[in-house]
């Protein structure tokens, strides 16, 4: 493997688990928690936030000698907010379902912390193509949270999974099976979360990430 | 009036903003590590809210209305609180250095707290009134404050708790606003609008 792919490859699994920005930074809690309630509309989020995410890393990485340091960071967020503005009528024009089942949380892209902290912290200094695999490092992991949680919340809080439309919702416990309704509801997303985490914290401590 | 009045009282108790809706949850695991910051930064938060709500409405009614720009709502609320939060903070900065002082820390962490944003959106898409919108906006920073402090209260004595390992730091933060937020369920549907 030559020395630029493997730098690549670093700065591209570096966001999916060694640097999570769930569950090693502790960004981006507020649509973590929000649209939990089921896989797919944690998956979507995911997708909403990683495209956001992508092409604004990109945009600032190619303006980075161009932006007076001084006021980087409201350049970063009226870039930001150009391309959450695009997703919003995105998903609004394709996803309707979608769109109303994430609501005001679609918008609320423009104040994810995981954007705003790759831009800062990555983006604003690297060239282009490394830039854009950390952005899509990031996304993937911040997707990856997102779908985890909403799995246990979905099966655990409805005791489904592929919810909440009828038609392809598989119910994987039978009829006759009580879900804990705790955990579609919003203490249930913290719980969840908390309990997730420390799952997670075990699991890196044993296996040494 | 008795709008006004329960708009206060479900944005506080049963809607609130970080418990039931998760707007400001980064910031509320942040910040409520000790009872002064929890206080300093609610104080910042019920300020720019107020300010940002106010701002944002007569911006969104009166400009982007009648010239059919509401597509650009995302793009102009959120640039608008980013420069009101540091026009405060220069204004705080000269009128009132002791203002300045305890606050001042916690402006430039407001910009990506989504709450803000959250309710100056809400506040649109709900199609409340001027003075409903800072009421709200008022109401939900409260909420937000209440969970603030009551979570800096309990953090301070979780220090001295025993525990797993595992659980230590953020983990155990979350399953106590967890229970917290099972707690402020039991106002759920009280009231409603």
């Amino acid at each position: 493997m030559s020395k630029e792919t493997s730098l690549y490859l670093k700065d591209f699994t570096r966001g999916i688990l060694k640097e999570n920005p769930v569950f090693v930074a502790l960004l981006g809690m507020c649509p973590l928690l929000g649209v939990t309630g089921f896989i797919v509309n944690g998956f979507g989020m995911g997708m909403a936030a990683m495209a956001v995410l992508v092409a604004s890393s990109l945009v600032v990485s190619l303006l980075r000698n161009y932006i007076p340091p001084q006021v980087r960071i409201p350049c970063f967020i009226a870039i930001i907010a150009t391309f959450v503005t695009v997703i919003d009528m995105v998903l609004q024009a394709f996803q309707p379902v979608l769109y109303e089942a994430l609501g005001v949380f679609v918008p609320l892209i423009v104040a994810n912390c995981v954007i705003l902290g790759r831009l800062e912290a990555f983006s604003s200094k690297k060239p282009v193509a490394r830039s854009f695999f950390d952005a899509v490092g990031a996304g993937i992991g911040f997707t990856l949270a997102l779908v985890l949680l909403a799995a246990v919340r979905e099966i655990v809080g409805h005791g489904t999974i592929l919810g909440p439309d009828p038609e392809s919702a598989i119910h994987l416990f039978g009829p006759n099976f009580e879900p804990m309704a705790l955990f579609a509801l919003p203490p249930g997303a913290f719980i969840a979360l908390g309990l997730l985490l420390a799952v997670v914290n075990m699991l890196m401590k044993r296996f040494n990430i | 009036m008795e709008t006004l009045l329960s708009i206060v009282f479900i944005y506080i108790f049963v809607d609130n903003f970080v418990l039931h809706r998760f707007f400001g949850v980064c910031p509320f695991l942040g910040v409520s590590r000790k009872m002064d910051t929890a206080i300093g930064m609610s104080m910042a938060v019920i300020f720019v809210m107020a300010m940002a709500t106010l701002v944002t409405w007569l911006l969104y009614t009166y400009v982007l209305v009648p010239f059919n720009l509401s597509y650009l709502q995302i793009v102009t609320f959120i640039l608008v609180i980013a420069s009101l939060v540091q026009l405060v903070e220069i204004v705080l900065r000269k009128i009132s250095p002791t203002l300045y002082q305890g606050l001042g820390i916690f402006l430039p962490l407001i910009t990506t707290n989504c709450a803000v944003m959250a309710v100056a959106l809400l506040a649109v898409r709900q199609e409340f009134s001027l003075v409903e919108s800072v009421v709200f906006a008022i109401a939900a920073a409260i909420g937000f404050s209440l969970a603030l402090v009551i979570m800096a209260g309990i953090r301070e004595r979780l220090e001295l708790a025993k525990m797993p390992d595992v659980l230590q730091g953020s983990a155990v933060t979350l399953i106590t606003a967890g229970i917290l937020s099972m707690a402020f369920l039991g106002f759920k549907g009280m009231l409603s609008l």
